[in-house]
């Protein structure tokens, strides 16, 4: 840059001084002032924001800011205002009874709602996303319950769970008939078959009438006489169209044989009271609920 | 078209160093140092936008637009007054729309998702109704633009109207072009301060009734205004109240022409709308040029047979808002609002010459004049034809569309985990989310029924008795109801497919209109 200021004659503006190819130069065109203060502008606004708000990070943390604004605090405020809002549907399912909380539109929707998110986020890894279950996993959704599907009945399984570790929880043990030699394979098969008979499936008829009469003497104890179950035992009706494990005649004698029972969990203190009885409302609310 | 005759070159001219400007003006003054004459005085001004001086990078320089008075300063005033009674007080008008409905005639009810429009009212998904009116709102402005120009910009768009607004608050407060440019040149003291302060002052309350104008239309209008006074409304109604308030004061009162110079793209386009046969305001320079000075013979009477009707005295010029000189051509930064043909026709009522000397007129017609020939005023012509045939066409379907809006929709979503159920006895049930729009504004009660699948039984979640299948949905609301639909074994194996299209119908149990979708029903693949 020469001392002396190049000024381009067409246009009566500064050059940056330079020439290229002998005679094109470049007009030095300041940025317009506007744009130059709103820059300055930033600057000053950007120390100020360090001074303010959360800025730069130390070897121990970061800078608080003199306003002590956090973003997690504001989520924590963001939450406990959410929980706030429904502070007053959440304690009337607390104190209601499922019953009332059932007639009451508003109390309904908003416990369907909880119990939903609920759901996908304890049950579905088991039950599956829309509650359809697996084998071994009870189906939510039919009208078949092995300890009532009432919600009530729902409640209180959420609570205990099945064969968990809770003192009060649901408790039933089928026979380990094979394994503990209580019933020979033949034995097995024959019983077996009288409870495929008994649900419409396919029979061998000589084999359904041993069975029969080994069923009356080893399982119409606790699935009754007629096979339909017990509920307060959690025995499971036999001779309708659900099958936990399958209605293969492979899955009914394994199950003799071994004594199958799945186990679930009790929910009571790992969710808060309102969330159980959501879910039960939610669970009660997808078709099978009684 | 769309530079609006801005026809500058700039040239270098090595050998004397000056700049050389090549424009096409209308500029054949008689003697450009000369005062008009008879007695009338020549305004000391030079159209700081006057198109031989504009580059292509312009510093502003402040615009004195000087009182018109006349015809257009009227409908102007008109136009103002009126455009601004409705923005104002539209959201105060009522209209009764039942118990349960706000009864503000226009409200865009953000909160509960409706838009409300006196007797016509939108749900969110039916937003292509406001689509339609921006089309035929852009329509209106191309037939209007191909007829008549930028009547638009010069009569009826916010910025020329909150601007001469702004202009008229200056005129009271500060006086007319002259005390304004005088009290610019003064230097600062307490009556500058006050003058000058007054007025900001009072475009900034213009700002905030503007922008609270601007709020009442998204909230019930009365308890809005208790609200913002009593400090307890929204924080976001103040946050849009400050925005409009602010770019109000700052458009209205400082940009004002440089929106519509620079910020504007109207001006680019329009340009595409306008042909020979648009009325445009235009000097008509066969008749006014040679312009200059006017001398009184010796008869004391003007000789005008050697010379044009121009006596050169920037009447047109002292003006315009735009700050533009009107001899010069058509050009982007008019914006139509026709104060200059006041201002001329002023001029020649008082030099006894017809008026009209700037007017309304189209190119076709000066064109002819200039060859000695008539030309008539074309409204009807191929692209307006065009234009006048697309608003009819967007406005028929959008009248038809209206008159087709259903009061009643019902939509069905069914469960696809898991796609179906199979219940002890063998029956399968698949279970739906069924919404029911109510558009209506009374509460309806709707039995819904099942099309198709003979032998199927329909519940709804939460009715009392199984078979009971009526729905009650409240005055303007969706309601939303978990059905299932159980089909026993036998009718199973009778269907014999894995899916089967049903139908599902909400019946009005009070009028019988009825709504029906389409749905699938899904069962396990039969074993053969």
């Amino acid at each position: 840059m020469s001392d002396r200021r190049d000024i381009d004659q067409v246009t009566g503006a500064e050059t940056t001084g330079h020439v290229w190819d002998d005679d094109i130069k470049e007009l030095n065109k300041p940025l317009p002032r506007w744009w130059l203060l709103t820059f300055y502008a930033c600057i000053l606004w950007a120390v100020g924001y360090w001074i303010a708000y959360p800025a730069w990070p130390t070897l121990t943390g970061y800078t608080k800011g003199t306003l002590g604004y956090s973003q997690r605090q504001v989520v924590a405020r963001e939450v406990a205002a959410a929980s706030e809002a429904q502070g007053g549907l959440r304690a009337q399912i607390a104190s209601l009874p499922l019953a009332d909380i059932l007639k009451n539109p508003d109390l309904s929707r908003f416990a369907d709602a909880a119990g939903r998110a609920a759901f996908a986020e304890n049950c579905a890894p088991c039950h599956g996303r829309g509650a359809q279950g697996a084998s071994g996993y009870p189906n939510l959704r039919d009208d078949d319950w092995l300890w009532g599907g009432k919600p009530e009945d729902i409640l209180q399984t959420l609570r205990y769970g099945i064969r968990s570790e809770h003192k009060q929880t649901r408790v039933s043990q089928m026979p380990r008939f094979g394994l503990d030699n209580l019933l020979d394979d033949k034995q097995i098969f024959d019983v077996a078959e009288y409870v495929l008979s008994i649900s419409g499936g396919t029979i061998a008829k000589d084999a359904a009438a041993r069975g029969a009469l080994i069923f009356k003497e080893q399982c119409a104890v606790c699935h009754g006489d007629d096979g339909k179950g017990k509920l307060e035992q959690g025995a499971p009706n036999l001779t309708d169209q659900i099958w936990l494990y399958g209605n293969t005649i492979d899955a009914i004698v394994t199950s003799i044989r071994t004594g199958r029972g799945g186990v679930m969990p009790a929910w009571e203190g790992r969710l808060d009271p309102v969330t159980l009885k959501a879910l039960a409302v939610y669970v009660h609310s997808l078709g099978g609920g009684q | 078209m769309c530079c609006g005759g801005l026809i500058i070159v700039s040239a270098p001219s090595p050998a004397a160093g000056e700049r050389k400007i090549v424009a096409t003006v209308l500029d054949r003054r008689l003697d450009p140092k000369a005062e008009p004459g008879l007695g009338l005085p020549r305004h000391d001004v030079e159209a700081v936008n006057r198109k031989a001086d504009r580059e292509l990078f312009a510093k502003r320089q402040p615009i004195y637009p000087k009182r018109a008075h006349g015809a257009f300063r009227t409908v102007k005033w008109i136009v103002m007054a009126a455009t601004l009674a409705i923005y104002y007080a539209l959201p105060w008008v009522r209209w009764h729309r039942g118990p349960d409905l706000p009864d503000q005639a226009v409200l865009l009810d953000m909160a509960n998702n409706r838009f409300f429009f006196f007797f016509l009212e939108i749900w969110p998904q039916e937003f292509y109704y406001v689509t339609g009116l921006l089309v035929l709102a852009a329509l209106a402005l191309f037939l209007a633009t191909a007829l008549a120009g930028r009547v638009w910009c010069g009569y009826a768009c916010p910025q020329t109207v909150w601007t001469d607004l702004m202009i008229a608050i200056e005129h009271f407060w500060q006086g007319d072009r002259n005390a304004r440019m005088r009290l610019d040149k003064e230097p600062w003291g307490a009556a500058k301060i006050a003058k000058k302060g007054i007025t900001h002052l009072s475009w900034m309350a213009v700002g905030l009734l503007t922008g609270g104008a601007l709020v009442f239309y998204f909230r019930d209008a009365p308890t809005l205004a208790r609200e913002l006074t009593s400090g307890t409304a929204p924080t976001i109604a103040y946050l849009f109240l400050a925005i409009f308030a602010a770019t109000t004061y700052l458009l209205g009162g400082i940009a004002r022409e440089q929106v519509c110079i620079y910020m504007c793209p109207w001006p680019r386009i329009q340009g595409a709308m306008t042909d020979s046969h648009t009325l445009l305001v235009a000097y008509k320079g066969e008749r006014g040029e040679p312009r200059g000075h006017a001398h009184k013979g010796t008869d004391g009477r003007v000789d005008w047979s050697n010379r044009g009707d121009c006596i050169d005295c920037k009447a047109c010029v002292v003006v315009c808002p735009t700050g533009i000189d009107i001899r010069d051509g058509s050009q982007l930064e008019c914006i139509q609002c026709a104060l200059c043909v006041d201002a001329c026709n002023d001029i020649m009522d008082k030099i006894a010459r017809p008026r009209g000397l700037i007017g309304y007129d189209t190119i076709a017609r000066s064109e002819a004049d200039a060859r000695g020939k008539h030309e008539t005023i074309k409204p009807v012509r191929p692209r307006t034809l065009l234009y006048a045939g697309l608003f009819s066409l967007v406005g028929a379907i959008m009248l038809v569309a209206w008159s087709n809006r259903a009061l009643l929709e019902v939509n069905v979503l069914p469960d696809r985990v898991p796609p179906f159920v199979t219940l002890s006895d063998g029956s399968v049930r698949n279970s739906y989310t069924v919404k029911i729009l109510n558009k209506r504004h009374e509460r309806r009660s709707f039995q819904i029924s099942l099309r198709d699948l003979s032998g199927a039984r329909l519940s709804i979640l939460g009715a009392s008795d199984a078979a009971m299948s009526e729905v009650t949905v409240a005055t303007d609301e969706l309601r939303e109801v978990r059905l299932f639909i159980t089909l026993p074994p036998g009718q199973l194996r009778a269907l014999g497919s894995a899916a089967h299209a049903v139908t599902l119908v909400a019946t009005d149990q009070g009028d019988g209109t009825q709504s029906a979708r389409h749905t699938i029903f899904q069962m396990p693949t039969p074993k053969p």
